[in-house]
């Protein structure tokens, strides 16, 4: 994944996570290479816990979420994601999952890695580099249902806002529209995706049981050529239920995968829409506040109380200061959310084009091999007599 | 509902000039279907050289019925009966889809009742080639084909008024299959001093439970294979919406892809569809027809064994000297009609073995040519769009 403009200075950096292994609890070690001057060396390797990815998003999510950053959210933790469709059997242990689980915490750190201003953050570094990382905690609510209430809280109390906020630029407005229409869409898109890698897993099965079954009509079939060709046929049946399989692998790690990954992310652009509510909702509490403040000022200065007069001002010179501030916090989260949501939309377009044409790539992969199978069978079935 | 005339699937035609049947039309009416039968022949027993009638699916059981019990037809395999037109599935679905309106979007439900649609089509078009599949073999067999009841049923333009069995002979009918299958048993039990018959005996029924579980496992299969194609579709829908919602480089993609998959998806079904003519009905049908040899096997069966009594029955009355001309005549009508039986149950079985291999070949070989054609083409959809996209970026 490389970005192109909007970096400075182009570095390298090759982040990989490989197969996990069972220490006690499963282990990721992410080799990579880098050419950035900020790291100790060029090549390392660290091991890390799940658990240990969901602390890093915590610590990022806690720093820079606040201030309009969309943070990219991890991989959940429980099996089932996010559409709850139980497709065929899978377990913890399962190699599909575990398999699925790598991929995703890898594109999770490439997606934190390049971030420009996630780079910068030392806890990014300290993850990348640290020998041994300290057991994070309190990753219970990062767990997917955990996760999942988070991002609906987040989405309700900014339906809530959304009514009050008296919204000076409409961008923000057609923007959050665009965003949540999006989501529904990726939703629906989702859940279809999952049940064609069910029916393609249910085609392989049912392919391989009617694989054996014409072998053994083959076999008692008395003409000889006829029965040649029908064991040809069981054979050609045999690869399509091994081709089948490896289709249902391919919808699901590039299509599904990909799908599920931005539905992830998607909660991450409302959250940080919402800290934009929040910025402005803090802004509108001051100048409240202020005015509430001069009119006690007022207030003293009809009743003729001097004594508390110089508290009401200073009070005043207070909150003057705060609404300032506030209002400078809300253009500042404003103009970071705005940038945010351009480069997202930026580098979303080049993920879903780079992952879907590999898609595309595999169903091609998949039809050269048909047309092999069916070519060698051909001859076969017109040599019966 | 007007059709072209669909190739016959299953039986090598004799073009024969003295007797042609097809079915030329058909019409769906809400429970029934109406079969127009066409026949050619030069044969002096028609009054004309070319006429056609209307019939219904009862009246093709009841001249596949009236064969089945006829004694002079036992020496032969009785052509199976078509099976029943059965809309009953499609017709739920569309009544589900009409009562599921409002939920949906107008693109959503055009598309979903073409499909349908085209669902209801196949199954009508497989039912009419079933049937005329039946009158084919019929025809094309030297002594069914002078049968009266068939040149009734092919001429006569009044309704037959052949009923479907009541109850009570539907109840018959049953009571008659549990006695045939026990007897069937007691009759394979006994060793067939012919070598043919005995390989014949062993060959089908091995080969029919096995046809059996071919064909109900290839079902699954292309059933599977169906709501793969319907997936598709549905995703190829979902991107169309998603690449309607804006003009972004993004949007463009996707509605590029939604049209690839809906050409793909397009080309999955007809994949499907092609296996189930070729593959699927070529295995139902030959389960039918198996059956039927079973059944002739059987009935050869139940011959020898009436035959060997009346031989025991004839020594018995010579050792008592006692109705020996009876027992005579009785053994002699046994005799001649378990040889005439014997005779024509040889052929028919070499025949039914010709056939067979005939079938087989000319579907696989078309199943094969198929799976290439549409292989290549969705090859060909994928990669001018793999090629467009890249070249986009």
């Amino acid at each position: 994944m490389q970005l192109e403009e909007e970096v400075e200075d182009k570095f390298e950096l090759n982040i990989s996570i490989t197969n996990p292994e069972k220490v006690g609890e499963f282990h990721y070690i992410s080799p990579f290479s880098t050419t950035l001057p900020m790291f100790r060396s060029k090549t390392f390797t660290v091991r890390r816990r799940f658990s240990d990815f969901l602390g890093l998003y915590e610590k990022l999510s806690d720093k820079h979420t606040p201030n309009g950053y969309i943070v990219p959210p991890p991989p959940e933790k429980s099996i089932m994601g996010m559409t709850k469709v139980k497709v065929g059997k899978e377990d913890n242990s399962s190699a599909e999952f575990v398999e699925r689980r790598r991929a995703a915490l890898e594109r999770y750190l490439q997606r934190v890695v390049f971030h420009p201003s996630l780079l910068q953050d030392p806890d990014v570094r300290e993850f990348l580099e640290r020998d041994d990382m300290p057991r994070a905690h309190n990753t219970q609510a990062l767990s997917g249902a955990g996760f999942l209430k988070m991002i609906n809280r987040a989405t309700d109390s900014l339906s809530k806002m959304t009514i009050k906020m008296n919204e000076s630029d409409v961008w923000f407005e057609e923007k959050l529209q665009e965003v949540e229409a999006e989501d529904q869409q990726l939703r629906k898109l989702h859940i279809m995706v999952d049940s064609l890698v069910g029916h393609r897993k249910e085609l392989s099965v049912n392919t391989g049981g009617f694989a054996k079954s014409v072998a053994m009509l083959g076999s008692s079939e008395d003409n000889t050529a006829l029965s040649r060709a029908l064991s040809q046929l069981a054979e050609v049946e045999d690869k399509m239920e091994q081709l089948h399989q490896e289709q249902a692998a391919s919808d699901s790690f590039c299509f599904a995968e990909l799908l599920a990954d931005y539905i992830r992310l998607l909660g991450s652009v409302r959250a940080s829409f919402d800290q934009r509510m929040k910025t402005w909702q803090r802004w509108q509490d001051a100048q409240n506040m202020l005015q509430k403040k001069r009119e006690t000022e007022a207030k003293l200065l009809w009743a003729n109380k001097p004594d508390k007069l110089q508290q009401a001002k200073d009070d005043i010179t207070e909150w003057e200061a705060k609404v300032t501030q506030y209002e400078r916090d809300f253009d500042r989260v404003s103009a970071t959310v705005r940038k945010e949501v351009l480069r997202f939309e930026k580098e979303k377009a080049c993920d879903f084009k780079k992952q879907i044409i590999k898609y595309l790539e595999s169903l091609l992969q998949s039809q050269q091999q048909l047309i092999k199978y069916w070519e060698a069978f051909l001859p076969e079935a017109k040599a019966i007599a | 509902m007007l059709f072209d005339r669909p190739r016959a699937v299953n039986v090598d035609l004799q073009t024969d000039a003295t007797l042609q049947v097809d079915i030329s039309d058909a019409l769906s009416e809400r429970d029934k279907v109406k079969f127009t039968v066409h026949t050619k022949s030069t044969l002096p027993n028609f009054k004309q050289n070319e006429f056609s009638v209307v019939r219904q699916h009862e009246e093709f059981i009841w001249l596949h019925d009236s064969f089945v019990e006829n004694e002079e037809y036992a020496g032969y395999i009785i052509p199976p009966a078509p099976p029943r037109p059965d809309f009953d599935a499609s017709r739920e679905k569309l009544q589900k889809l009409g009562e599921g309106e409002g939920s949906m979007t107008k693109e959503e439900f055009t598309k979903m009742k073409q499909e349908l649609e085209a669902e209801y089509l196949a199954i009508f078009k497989k039912t009419v080639a079933m049937h005329e599949v039946f009158l084919c073999r019929v025809a094309a067999h030297p002594v069914l084909r002078k049968d009266m009841n068939f040149h009734v049923f092919l001429e006569y333009n009044q309704d037959l008024s052949v009923r479907g069995k009541n109850k009570r002979e539907k109840m018959e009918d049953f009571f008659k299959n549990v006695v045939k299958s026990a007897d069937g048993v007691l009759v394979a039990g006994v060793k067939d001093v012919d070598d043919f018959f005995e390989h014949e005996k062993t060959f089908l029924l091995e080969y029919h439970n096995r046809v059996k579980d071919a064909s109900s496992k290839s079902d699954r299969m292309i059933r599977s294979h169906k709501n793969a194609a319907d997936d598709i579709n549905r995703i190829a829908s979902t991107l169309y919406t998603l690449g309607t919602q804006d003009s972004t480089d993004v949007c463009k993609f996707f509605l590029k892809v939604s049209e690839l998959f809906e050409k793909t998806r397009k080309i999955e079904a007809r994949v499907a569809a092609d296996e189930d003519l070729k593959l699927a009905d070529l295995l139902k049908y030959y389960l039918r027809e198996s059956q039927a040899a079973k059944d002739l096997l059987y009935r050869r069966g139940r011959a020898l064994v009436d035959y060997e009594n009346a031989n025991k029955a004839l020594d018995k009355a010579r050792a008592k000297n006692k109705d020996v001309l009876q027992a005579e005549t009785s053994q002699q009508v046994c005799c001649q009609k378990f040889e005439k039986i014997s005779e024509s149950a040889k052929q028919e079985l070499i025949d039914f073995k010709t056939r067979r291999v005939a079938a087989f070949r000319k579907n696989l070989v078309e199943l094969a040519e198929l799976e290439l054609k549409h292989a290549k083409g969705n090859l060909q959809l994928l990669q001018s769009c793999v090629g467009v996209l890249k070249g986009d970026t």
